[in-house]
């Protein structure tokens, strides 16, 4: 599936998942061209890099430790768009080992904390659904949209699809939120990274609007804007 | 707030989308690429592709259709059939399905239910039931490879033990196929989905018995179902999609507009 190039404008990180195939075929629906690569080079030198989300946290963070690709990932200053688990990997750390509870009690402290990239100073936990039920699986709407180039033609009110028991929650870096028995980041961004919960390559055309924002997306644009926010 | 789903099925074999009547009497219904693309553009919020004959025949889904739909759908879908290893999900995922559901196998072996959640998480692993109603006895049963008439056999599983049992295992989703209501249109079975509604804390989706728009609102409220799954009424053009969100919409039914 990785192929040999010395470069590639835009490119998915090989994290050694399953489903890479959806989100290479959603940017290529908008005209694009994307290269699946797990090369140092290829992905250093790309103009946008996208973590891709299928798997368990663990099994990809053990991929991509076991492919040499934290530091690599770590020092990116393009632009960088992750997809659910991507998202989730951009973070400190997750507590996937942690059983999610409906009951929104998460004070288990036997808790498996998998460490991740450590980009966006925020972690995961289970989703506190509140008697919701769990995986939050299906079409929502984000409750509150911040001001960011990747959410241009988006509003509150637009339905996304979700696939988690996980999630972040608010904090300074949630750029947009949803609610699912308590109110969690839909997506969040820090300087050049951005993560989204739901996964664009599967919500119709407003995932697909996201998708193009990110990859028109002028880096000098996205750190102006977050200097204003 | 969450969206109820409407979720279109396309049963395939040899590669045509087909629908028969209980099971039964297959009739060819189309192309899948082109039906698929088609539901995606009407508001269809996810799609089911059951390869009908796989489990019956032995074999794995053929493959190459599935690569073709993610190619063209931005929704997620689902490929059921035949999946009996940690192997044959892979290779589904990896040509970018969105979940695979698994029926006979998990009854022949339910450990790998577990296994397939430990491997690619559990919000991609569903697992569809196919429950007849025996009146004479008033029980609700399983039945295993109901894609060949000649091969249908009833478990030893009461249909809510056996949710109860595979959710426990790991199941991230529940399809709950109502036989004695497939292709008949009479209306979901909501005292079955009831029944199975209250074992069943992961999402659960009706399947069996469309044939008006109303027996989708009944099943949303009465049942409180996550999804209805349908094929005939939406491959026959008896029901359009955005007519049916419409009304769901102005029965305060939670729906995503088309």
């Amino acid at each position: 599936m990785t192929k040999v190039m010395t470069s590639a404008k835009n490119v998915i990180v090989d994290t050694g998942c399953a489903n890479l195939s959806s989100v290479k075929f959603a940017v290529e629906r908008l005209g694009f061209e994307v290269t699946i690569t797990d090369d140092v080079t290829v992905i250093q030198q790309a103009e946008k890099v996208i973590f891709p989300g299928v798997g368990s946290a663990k099994h990809a963070m053990k991929n991509i430790k076991a492919k040499n690709l934290v530091a690599v990932l770590q020092g990116l200053t393009q632009p960088v768009l992750g997809f659910c688990l991507g998202m989730q990997l951009m973070t400190e750390s997750s507590t996937e080992g942690k059983k999610s509870s409906t009951e929104g009690n998460s004070d288990d402290k036997t808790s498996n904390i998998v460490p991740c990239l450590n980009l966006i100073p925020t972690t995961i936990e289970p989703l506190k659904a509140q008697g919701n039920r769990l995986p939050h699986m299906g079409w929502n709407t984000l409750t509150q949209v911040r001001n960011h180039p990747i959410f241009k033609g988006i509003s509150e009110g637009d339905y996304f699809y979700f696939v988690h028991s996980f999630a972040a929650p608010v904090s300074e870096y949630t750029i947009a939120s949803c609610e699912y028995g308590s109110t969690f980041s839909a997506a969040i961004a820090k300087d050049n990274f951005i993560g989204c919960q739901f996964h664009p390559e599967r919500s119709s055309a407003l995932g697909s609007k996201i998708i193009q924002n990110f990859l028109e997306l002028d880096s000098t644009e996205l750190n102006q804007e977050l200097v204003n926010l | 707030m969450l969206a109820r789903r409407i979720i279109p099925c396309l049963d395939v074999r040899d590669g045509k989308v087909v629908k028969g009547v209980q099971f039964r009497n297959h009739e060819i219904i189309g192309d899948i690429v082109p039906l698929a693309k088609k539901y995606a553009e009407a508001g269809a919020d996810e799609l089911v592709f059951y390869d009908i004959t796989a489990s019956s025949d032995g074999r794995v889904v053929d493959k190459s259709w599935v690569s073709r739909i993610a190619e063209v759908i931005d929704i997620p879908f689902c490929v059921a059939g035949g999946i009996k290893s940690e192997n044959d999900a892979k290779e589904i995922l990896m040509m970018g399905a969105d979940k695979i559901s698994i029926n006979s196998p998990a009854l022949r072996d339910p450990d790998l239910i577990t296994r397939l959640a430990d491997v690619f998480g559990q919000q991609c692993i569903v697992v569809g039931v196919d429950s007849f109603y025996n009146k004479e006895t008033d029980e609700y049963q399983v039945y295993q490879f109901t894609g060949d008439e000649k091969r249908t056999q009833q478990t030893g599983w009461n249909t809510f033990d056996w949710i109860e049992k595979v959710v426990s295992l790991g199941a991230g989703e529940i399809v709950l196929n109502c036989m004695n209501q497939d292709g008949v249109r009479q209306g979901y079975d909501i005292e079955q989905l009831k029944q199975a509604r209250a074992k069943c804390s992961v999402p659960l989706i009706a399947s069996g018995g469309a044939g008006t728009i109303e027996h989708f609102s009944d099943v949303y409220q009465q049942a409180d179902v996550d999804g209805a799954l349908a094929a005939s009424v939406f491959h026959k053009g008896v029901i359009a999609i955005k007519d049916l969100k419409t009304y769901l919409k102005e029965q305060n039914i939670e729906v995503r507009p088309c």
